[in-house]
């Protein structure tokens, strides 16, 4: 049986703010898991989710509608969405979808995690 | 000299090329290189590319299905063969005016389209990404929906599975109205008749399954200004403008034998 192709570790920073943590790719296969993360960041309180792309192998276009449905349910909730480690490659990605209109897109953990503070 | 390079493990290399190949290059605004006899270039060049986020309407997404068996055609021949005959797979009425190179990433298609009350659409889309089972297009401002439509084929037991899966928001307060009006209806149409046809080119009679989900009930009134760039207003002001041209090319015409 093939090995799961990606993982996303939720991690609470703070009480306003969870990291989700993407290893391998993502997919339209990826959904359930994705959501599943996102379900269990997403407690009353958090205010910001910061996805963590360091590790990402591979997205396509499947990926990226899947990032566009996670966006809508965290404003849904009131929540901002912000994320680092992006490849050069997936920061045009993010332009070309502009889709960093509305995702705050920062250098490092660091940058992300202080901006998420001030949300 | 010692090479200090880190070998890249074979799994990287292959998501390496695929990224390199699949995505279309980033553009800020879309630059139509040729315009088809036929096909009206009023409403795409120049124009931003628009995802769901920057639309006005509800946000759906609405996914396609056919089963063909996978004997009959495996899923990366089923995707070579959409890509190859992508516009003969349109329902009647509606053209799909595709680059010569075909549906490759970063090329721009013409569309003209038919909507209800037979009001005749100028409009296009751009490849945003295509690999050897999935390609994507995404349409510029003032297309009726602002988001993509993903083609794709899996095998799933012994059958392959195509599926058209839209992600949208209409783009403005005029083709909300619309699509609540029976364009959401036509939509369906369009895209249940498109896969039937793709069925029939495999000599396949098919059910289509049909999947709407309403992903954000929320209309994006900051996005109303949208309208500015409609294409159904702008292809009918040009629709309406047709006798005027034709004056003055006549009287051109004139002017140049004199």
């Amino acid at each position: 049986m093939p090995e799961a192709a990606t993982t996303f570790d939720v991690r609470e920073v703070t009480e306003q703010t969870r990291l989700i943590d993407i290893k391998g790719d993502i997919t339209a296969q990826s959904e359930d898991v994705l959501m599943d993360a996102y379900g269990r960041s997403s407690g009353e309180g958090v205010k910001a989710i910061v996805l963590n792309f360091t590790r990402l192998d591979y997205m396509n276009s499947g990926g990226i509608g899947l990032l566009v449905t996670l966006l809508v349910r965290a404003q849904r909730q009131r929540q901002r969405m912000l994320a680092y480690g992006l490849s050069d490659h997936y920061r045009q990605i993010f332009e070309l979808t502009r889709l960093d209109e509305a995702i705050g897109i920062h250098d490092s953990e660091d940058d992300a995690l202080a901006a998420a503070g001030g949300s | 000299m010692s090479d200090e390079r880190t070998e890249m493990p074979a799994s990287e290399e292959q998501a390496a090329a695929r990224d390199a190949t699949g995505w279309a290059k980033s553009v800020s605004r879309l630059n139509v290189s040729e315009v088809p006899e036929g096909a009206v270039n009023i409403n795409v060049q120049g124009r931003r590319l628009t995802s769901p986020i920057q639309g006005f309407g509800k946000m759906w997404q609405k996914t396609y299905q056919m089963r063909i068996p996978a004997e009959r055609v495996s899923n990366t021949d089923l995707i070579a063969t959409w890509k190859q005959h992508f516009p003969d797979f349109w329902p009647e009425g509606n053209r799909f005016y595709g680059p010569l190179t075909g549906i490759e990433p970063g090329e721009v298609a013409l569309l003209n389209m038919t909507l209800p009350g037979k009001m005749k659409l100028s409009t296009g889309v751009m490849v945003l990404y295509a690999d050897e089972e999935s390609f994507t297009l995404m349409t510029p401002q003032g297309h009726m929906f602002a988001g993509w439509i993903t083609f794709s084929a899996t095998a799933v037991d012994d059958h392959t599975v195509a599926q058209a899966q839209v992600l949208m928001r209409a783009s403005d307060p005029i083709f909300e109205l619309g699509l609540t009006l029976g364009g959401h209806k036509q939509e369906d149409r369009f895209w249940q008749d498109t896969l039937t046809r793709l069925a029939a080119h495999f000599e396949e009679e098919v059910d289509i399954d049909t999947q709407v989900v309403c992903v954000d009930k929320k209309r994006q009134w900051s996005r109303w200004s949208n309208v500015w760039h409609s294409s159904a207003v702008r292809s009918t002001l040009y629709t309406l403008g047709a006798p005027g041209r034709a004056v003055r090319r006549l009287f051109k015409r004139d002017r140049a034998v004199a």
